[in-house]
């Protein structure tokens, strides 16, 4: 049974198994770092597709295909396919779940989507409604690019604060019981807004929302930021993730080395991506590809995996609107861990 | 924390934009652009037009220069390294119209690259052709009152 | 005039719009797009007031490739035919002047976009 532990954190009782994951990259997140560490890198971002959307799309149901060939699952044997993305209408998402055809929730959490996706489906699991959750998202810079901003040939010069968004797509499944890290606390957010305009500067926007749910996270679960090798917020990048870690310390929470995110840690700094990676496949690929295998391994004992969304639209920018932002955070371990 | 607080965090967490290097660029490449409209202007001139006349012609080829290296996908490159050197000469305004008249083509010859070919370049010729009509009427009236 | 003073000069002056511009720019937090617009009203107003046609003059290209020049160029070719056909040349100059960039720029577009797809 899963109960409230306090304000706004879901304590999965039993927890939820993440029993497998699969990342499929883009060519520059696969030039990156991680790119040794994704299942598949596709050598270009069109796919040999007619449109970015469509490859897209492509980008989810190969990660969907993929996860079922690695844990050996049957689609036919999944209860429910949960799946976001940045698109609009999330058509992404839909269009996937058209082919797969199994029960279907689209849900968006913008950039913390992967987060909201992997909370909700454990949250199903554990509450023994389901039995097996597919949660999957997809993003590609260019389909991102066309709808938020610009013409990608068109001459603009980016801030520095600018972020990048990330090519590829990411799915898990989520389980009862059997092998596999555990997804113990889901800590939804609440929306936040301190208001900032600039969508050039999502990781500044998203920041107060990691640090609101980091906190309520802490007082819900009664852990302390030493309880967890790894803190890993979704896509704050270069200038959201220190201001994140100013904002909690000025609110007494150290959160020292374990403090990472996966905007920053997706490319390497000379891959002229500005301030750092973004989109729902950001968090997405990197948990898929280094988190969850780490927790698997035993490299990692505990995670906190915080991923980070910004709610605006083209729409309530142009309008003048400030920027509201919410994070979601998940808290994994690994399988042996705590018993 | 309080929101004048982060606000004032929010701002110093900026990175500054590099303003010089910015600047010089933006005048060594519009600088450029611009030298080669005046060899192209000097072509038509040295083949008989008057400067005056020249211009039309000289507009018409830097449009196609402009457009061909938005097509080879080369002048969003340039422009990410020359900002407004790239934006603000008239191949600038050619890249306007051909980036998005490339970028919608999925959406079709009509409500993709017909509806979206001014999406950019549209509030330009907007307040360009509003403003050169109100010229337009002041010339007018000066012309009036002074027959009278 | 040489035409090694008249290349110069382009230069000088075509790098200097573009480096106010960039300036704007990156001080102001204006939008790519609301410099654009403001560069071609300047050039309009620029061109009525009588104060741009030197500049073109001197510096050839430099002053009539940037966003003002187009701007400059509207404003002239209103007022050219305004003297000329009355009334109706607010209206029909600007794009008796302009319109051949204009419609290069249509064509152009229209051509690329049915033989290249944007890469990124």
């Amino acid at each position: 049974m899963s109960r409230r532990a306090g304000g706004q954190t879901l304590a999965l009782r039993p927890a939820a198994v993440v029993r497998g994951w699969s990342s499929v990259a883009g060519p520059m997140e696969g030039a990156g770092p991680l790119g040794e560490r994704f299942d598949e890198v596709t050598p270009d971002d069109r796919l040999g597709e007619r449109s970015v959307e469509r490859a897209e799309r492509r980008y989810m149901r190969r990660a969907v295909d993929l996860l079922l060939e690695k844990t050996g699952v049957e689609a036919g044997d999944v209860d429910v396919f949960l799946a976001g993305d940045l698109l609009d209408q999330l058509v992404t998402s839909s269009f996937t779940a058209r082919e797969l055809g199994l029960p279907y929730v689209g849900m968006y959490g913008a950039c913390a989507t992967s987060a909201l996706l992997l909370g909700t489906g454990a949250a199903l699991v554990s509450a023994g409604l389901v039995r097996r959750v597919i949660v999957a998202t997809a993003s590609h810079h260019l389909a991102a690019e066309r709808q938020y901003r610009f013409p990608v040939e068109l001459g603009v010069q980016r801030a520095p604060t600018a972020q990048w968004t990330a090519t590829g797509g990411a799915a898990f499944l989520l389980e009862a019981d059997g092998d596999g890290p555990r997804l113990t606390h889901f800590t939804l957010g609440r929306v936040q807004d301190m208001g900032l305009k600039d969508p050039g500067n999502m990781g500044g926007a998203m920041a107060p929302a990691a640090a609101h749910t980091l906190t309520a996270h802490f007082a819900d679960s009664g852990r302390a930021p030493g309880d967890y090798d790894l803190i890993l917020t979704g896509d704050l990048a270069r200038v959201g993730h220190p201001l994140a870690r100013k904002v909690l310390e000025e609110d007494g929470i150290e959160l020292g080395e374990r403090f990472e995110d996966a905007g920053i840690l997706l490319y390497r700094e000379d891959q002229d991506v500005h301030a750092g990676g973004s989109g729902t496949a950001c968090s997405a690929l990197v948990t898929a590809a280094t988190l969850l295998p780490d927790l698997g391994a035993g490299r990692l004992r505990r995670a906190l995996m915080v991923a980070t969304g910004s709610l605006h639209s083209p729409t309530t920018y142009q309008q003048g609107e400030s920027i509201p932002v919410i994070a979601h955070a998940v808290a994994l371990e690994a399988a042996g861990h705590g018993k | 924390m309080e929101r004048a607080r982060f606000q004032y965090l929010a701002r110093r967490a900026e990175p500054p934009k590099p303003l010089l290097s910015n600047v010089v660029r933006a005048f060594v490449a519009g600088g450029l652009i611009s030298a080669v409209g005046q060899v192209v202007l000097g072509f038509f001139v040295g083949r008989g037009m008057s400067p005056e006349k020249a211009v039309s012609p000289t507009a018409v080829v830097m449009v196609f220069l402009g457009s061909l290296f938005t097509a080879l996908g080369l002048y969003d490159r340039l422009a990410k390294w020359a900002g407004m050197g790239a934006a603000l000469p008239i191949t600038g305004f050619a890249n306007s119209m051909v980036a998005p008249a490339m970028e919608f083509r999925t959406e079709g010859l009509v409500a993709g690259v017909g509806a979206r070919i001014f999406q950019v370049a549209g509030p330009v010729l907007l307040y360009g052709l509003g403003s050169s009509f109100v010229v337009g009427m002041l010339v007018w009236i000066g012309l009036l009152l002074r027959y009278r | 005039m040489g035409s090694e003073t008249a290349l110069i000069l382009a230069f000088l002056v075509g790098g200097a719009l573009c480096a106010l511009a960039q300036v704007l720019a990156d001080v102001s937090r204006l939008s790519p797009a609301h410099v654009m617009v403001l560069f071609v009203v300047l050039g309009v107003a620029a061109g009525a007031v009588g104060v741009y046609e030197p500049l073109v003059k001197l510096a050839g290209a430099g002053a009539s490739i940037p966003l003002t020049g187009f701007g400059y160029a509207l404003a002239h070719g209103v007022e050219k035919e305004v003297r000329a056909e009355g009334v109706l040349g607010a209206l029909s100059g600007s794009l008796k002047a302009t319109g051949a960039g204009i419609k290069a720029a249509v064509v152009f577009a229209a051509v690329a976009a049915l033989v290249a797809r944007p890469r990124a």
